[in-house]
């Protein structure tokens, strides 16, 4: 087919490949039912993609294959690695990136915007009204035992105050796009989210390999994120300190996150403390230092709640701080994020974040929810089990990819494993439509394919919502595959959020 | 302020980058005469390098593990990985340009070890690993703030230095087969050998022109005021930490740590060669070791590892 007749079959049907593209990189780049960040349906490139699409047409395979190898030396030598857990050896790897950047337009940055702001302000509320006086549960908007069955649900918190009420200050909401361009919220990830280091090195890495087209695209910049935070918890210190100490709290070089514990601790110029260096005396936080101890205000912790004090939650934690749960009790130190968020990121409260919303802003929700399935509702529970293998079954606590069945690439054996986990408890799993979420164009070795990638900004709650404009995309690699979590073949690209 | 985890971490970052430093050019002045010297002094030199490294003479199997074994920890390549691995520790209290040489050094290494060339490879990682410590020293010169945390890498790199300086020149100057530990007699390819692996040998020309005499010898790499790996140059730059350290930790001035420095280096600046090599060198080189090992623990014990209720009611 010529091009024109290519672009007449394109109005009916919509096109299987772009359009005015010579095959050579893009031959095996195809068109499908997903949304294609890079060219329309009917085949023609999208308006804001034409630059990268011209850079990457006078660019040859050998030259690309060299800048892959230039981007993945500069990660490597600037030790932006992750250590691969139950390796005695101890194995470091890269991240694997993916060259491309992947463009929003400012106009769709500014709704994202507005309805991340939207939700963690409901997310905020409700986490307040859930540990005090429980208006939504007297109402009956969200089940009283969805929340008090959570596994991160903390009674130690009834009744807590926290301060200014920010109990979320940091949060990485997943968005992916679906078919008809909408976007979707899929995760809200409350507790301790990470990978926005990989955003800022990401940024650093495609602005050198790619100057040029960097330049061409005016691209807001996110290198403000370390500031931004600080600022973020500087609204949390306590009112009494004058000059208030933050640290950030690890568990330690052997996280797989050590990267960025310390990369945001030299951001922000604040120390990085593990909890072997902190020591709580008379419900007062201290960190042990060569000139004796010195005060502790506001701690980020990148400690799940669990490990957090081995008083209060897992006594065999080593990575905690005795006692740290009744000094910030005590409102002598503060916490972000704040203990006991986990209760608003499981995954069947999350059904309800539509109606949260409503609740208290009286607002319709601007970035709406995928459809959720509970399984701890009979109906829900019928239909799932019959749908098995269209839909996506999710265990409400977990993380990173884990304890999740995609039902049309699961074997029978793999589906008849989740119905025994879920009529052994329904409570624990959620099942979701299989989207067919976005793809961006890849540099996959041989030549540029389309990988399926979601969104995770950072949203930042201090004195007001602050969102550096771009997120970490994560790309599912692997041919076909859904899967973004780097531990399972993910990786992950430059975003640029254009100014207009 | 600094914490008290990472100030130990700082100065092991460049106690074990000395050490691997050290260690990489004995093996370099070991394997350079290993080549060319099959006299009976080339060999003693060669017993006594080895002495330092803790191996036994012989083959280049020993070169390789001196380098690479893993499972030792003094050997080149456990020096560098245990400095890196403190470095990583700190990355948010070093320069990323520092941390990126650390870590550049190590992946050189690591490659290196994994190349399969034998024969010259020795030399050329000695090389290597020399060079990648003098840049890390050039980049924390020229990127780090003169707080309290370079000041714990000084102290680690000069208190390091001090030791296994004493150490080396004993394993010279002195004889072990000898019942009272006296001095042995060294022949010029023994004494040039010495100053090589101290890096002293041109250095020592240029004061005291080729003519090397053991007295002189141990002079220069003892007490000699410019040189900055004589043991008296490496004490003063302890002494003048520990002063900083403990300027900043806002203790009482006179600490444990500060007097047992000044006191080495009181030692080594007032003494003199013909005494301490008329009297008992061997003491005297395993009392700086001794005195090294103390300001060590008194370092640790007052900034370190303090009793947390002696903090309390400070």
């Amino acid at each position: 087919m010529n091009g024109l007749a290519q672009a007449a079959a394109a109005q009916t049907a919509g096109a299987t490949r772009p359009i005015g593209v010579p095959p050579g990189l893009f031959g095996q780049y195809e068109l499908g039912r997903p949304f294609d960040e890079m060219f329309q349906p009917d085949g023609t490139v999208r308006p804001h993609c034409r630059p990268l699409l011209e850079e990457l047409l006078a660019a040859s395979l050998p030259q690309l294959r060299q800048t892959q190898v230039d981007a993945d030396r500069a990660f490597l030598t600037q030790g932006i690695t992750f250590t691969v857990y139950g390796d005695e050896q101890g194995t470091e790897r890269i991240f694997p990136f993916d060259l491309l950047p992947r463009m929003i337009t400012g106009r769709e940055w500014d709704t994202l915007s507005r309805g991340l702001t939207q939700r963690l302000t409901a997310i905020n509320l409700f986490l307040k009204d859930v540990y005090h006086e429980g208006r939504i549960l007297s109402e009956g908007i969200v089940p009283r035992e969805l929340v008090y069955s959570c596994r991160h649900y903390r009674r130690e918190m009834r009744g807590v105050h926290v301060h200014r009420d920010i109990y979320v200050s940091v949060a990485g909401m997943d968005l992916v796009r679906l078919e008809d361009g909408r976007w979707v919220v899929l995760e809200d990830n409350l507790r301790v989210p990470s990978g926005v280091s990989y955003m800022l090195a990401n940024r650093e890495v495609t602005k050198r390999v790619f100057p040029g087209l960097f330049s061409r695209y005016n691209v807001r910049p996110i290198s403000h994120y370390g500031q931004a935070l600080l600022a973020t918890l500087q609204t949390l210190a306590p009112p009494t300190s004058s000059d208030p100490t933050f640290v950030v709290l690890t568990p330690g070089v052997g996280n797989s996150a050590y990267f960025e514990h310390a990369f945001l601790a030299r951001e922000m110029g604040v120390p990085l403390v593990e909890g072997r260096d902190l020591l709580v005396h008379d419900n007062v936080v201290y960190m042990r230092t060569t000139s004796g101890l010195r005060r502790v205000d506001v701690i980020y912790r990148r400690v799940d709640d669990d490990f957090l004090d081995p008083l209060a939650f897992r006594r065999d934690s080593y990575l905690g701080v005795a006692g740290l749960l009744n000094a910030y009790r005590a409102g002598n130190v503060s916490l972000a994020n704040a203990i006991g968020t986990g209760v608003a990121d499981d995954k069947a409260l999350y059904a309800y974040i539509p109606e949260i919303i409503r609740f208290y802003l009286s607002e319709e929700p601007i970035l709406p929810n995928v459809d959720t399935y509970l399984l701890s509702r009979p109906d829900d529970r019928r239909y799932v089990l019959e749908h098995l293998e269209e839909l996506v079954v999710k265990a409400v606590g977990e993380a990173g990819g884990y304890g999740m069945l995609i039902g049309p690439h699961s074997t029978a054996d793999e589906r008849a494993h989740f119905r025994h986990l879920i009529l052994a408890d329904p409570r624990n799993f959620i099942a979701q439509p299989t989207l067919a979420f976005s793809r961006a164009g890849c540099f996959v070795g041989d030549g540029i394919e389309p990988r399926h990638v979601d969104l995770r900004p950072y949203v930042l709650f201090g004195e007001k919502v602050s969102i550096v404009p771009g997120g970490l995309s994560r790309v599912a690699l692997r041919k076909g595959s859904l899967v973004v979590n780097s531990s399972q073949g993910g990786g992950s690209k430059d975003t640029w959020v254009l100014l207009d | 302020m600094l914490l008290a985890r990472v100030a130990d971490s700082l100065y092991w970052v460049s106690r074990y980058l000395e050490r691997a430093e050290h260690h990489a050019r004995v093996l370099d002045v070991a394997l350079d005469f290993g080549l060319g010297q099959p006299s009976d002094g080339g060999h003693r030199v060669l017993d006594r390098l080895h002495g330092v490294l803790g191996g036994q003479p012989g083959a280049e199997e020993d070169y390789e593990g001196a380098l690479f074994d893993a499972d030792d920890r003094n050997s080149v390549v456990a020096c560098v990985v245990a400095a890196r691995e403190n470095a990583r520790q700190v990355r948010e209290e070093i320069s990323s340009d520092m941390w990126e040489q650390v870590n550049a050094l190590f992946l050189r290494v690591r490659q290196m070890q994994g190349e399969s060339s034998r024969g010259a490879r020795t030399h050329f990682v000695s090389k290597a690993v020399i060079d990648g410590i003098h840049l890390f020293h050039g980049i924390t010169d020229s990127t780090m703030g003169r707080g309290e945390g370079w000041q714990y890498l000084q102290l680690g790199r000069f208190l390091e230095r001090a030791t296994i300086t004493a150490a080396l020149i004993d394993s010279f100057l002195t004889d072990p087969s000898d019942g009272a530990h006296g001095r042995a007699a060294l022949d010029q390819s023994e004494l040039s050998a010495l100053l090589r692996a101290c890096s002293a040998l041109e250095a020592y020309c240029r004061h005291y022109t080729a003519d090397i005499r053991a007295e002189r010898v141990a002079e220069f790499l003892l007490l000699n005021h410019d040189f900055p790996r004589s043991i008296r140059f490496a004490a003063r730059c302890v002494e003048g930490s520990l002063l900083s350290i403990g300027q900043h930790s806002g203790r009482k001035p006179g600490g444990r740590a500060e007097r047992l420095a000044g006191r080495l280096h009181a030692s080594l600046e007032y003494g003199q060669v013909d005494e301490i090599l008329n009297d008992n060198p061997h003491a005297y080189l395993v009392g700086i070791e001794r005195q090294c090992a103390q300001i060590h623990a008194a370092v640790s014990q007052t900034y370190l590892t303090y009793a947390i209720d002696a903090a309390l009611s400070a």
